[in-house]
């Protein structure tokens, strides 16, 4: 499990990658949290197009990012969700926080 | 009464490592009913929901033993049990509501909304300072295709 950070201009792009739930989500989160800190982003981007597996822990990770995004009031957007990630992601309302696409499912 | 056709059992410690060990485990259990990909990952997605469940509220991030045990059923069924010899859930109900939880922070309080969203069933039984258990079953469709 793994977070890879891409800045460019005012856009935060975080590649997540492996299983992400409650054993691997607080590394994760520290990654994204000290490039949100270091960069002050207006756009956060998780991308999960490298993720095998999510469960709710998922869904902590992104909620709690999108609660400190909204002290800057930068953006949030979930790119990439396979069927199963975008179904735990639709499950929780995640679409009413942030705007959340699909992968490519070809990929 | 149902017939078991096959079962498994086993015990671990609630190490948060343990959560993908459990998911994966059952999940191959699982694919000896031939589940489609989505079947196969609403099942480890419930299982990760119920592990996690234990390690975090059960034992509050100390150790004790988490108990797995999975049947398959002669109707193309899957019965899961997770229990735990855990500190028991006071309001079972309530534990249940989509977005309660007794942690906050990083946790969405999701668990069981996952769980009864991805599984057929989900019977909890708890008993404060006792233990919890969670029986959730899946009924696994059967594919029939003239492609094989």
């Amino acid at each position: 499990m793994s977070a890879e950070i891409n800045v460019t201009g005012e856009v935060v792009t975080a590649y997540l990658s492996g299983e992400l739930d409650h054993h691997t989500a607080k590394q994760m989160r520290e990654t994204i949290d000290s490039a949100v800190e270091l960069n002050m982003p207006s756009l956060l981007v998780l991308d999960f197009s490298r993720v095998s597996f999510m469960d709710s822990s998922g869904i902590g990770l992104v909620m709690g990012r999108y609660r400190n995004l909204q002290k800057t009031g930068a953006a949030l957007h979930i790119s990439g969700t396979s069927p199963n990630i975008y179904k735990v992601m639709k499950l929780a309302g995640i679409e009413r926080l942030a705007k959340l696409e699909r992968g490519n499912e070809n990929d | 009464m149902k017939m078991i056709k096959n079962s498994f059992n086993m015990s671990l410690m609630s190490r948060s490592s343990n959560e993908s060990f459990a998911r994966a485990t059952v999940a191959a259990f699982a694919t000896q009913l031939d589940p489609t990909i989505e079947e196969i990952s609403d099942i480890k997605t419930a299982v990760s929901e119920a592990v996690t469940n234990c390690i975090v509220h059960a034992y509050d991030n100390t150790l004790g033993k988490i108990y797995i045990s999975a049947e398959i059923l002669d109707n193309n069924t899957i019965k899961i049990k997770i229990r735990d010899k855990g500190k028991g859930i006071e309001n079972v109900e309530k534990a249940m509501e989509p977005l309660f939880t007794t942690v906050g922070g990083e946790r969405a309080g999701l668990g069981f909304a996952v769980m009864m969203s991805f599984m057929d069933s989900v019977k909890v039984r708890s008993a404060l300072g006792k233990g919890t258990s969670i029986i959730m079953t899946k009924k696994i469709s059967r594919r029939y295709s003239v492609n094989g």
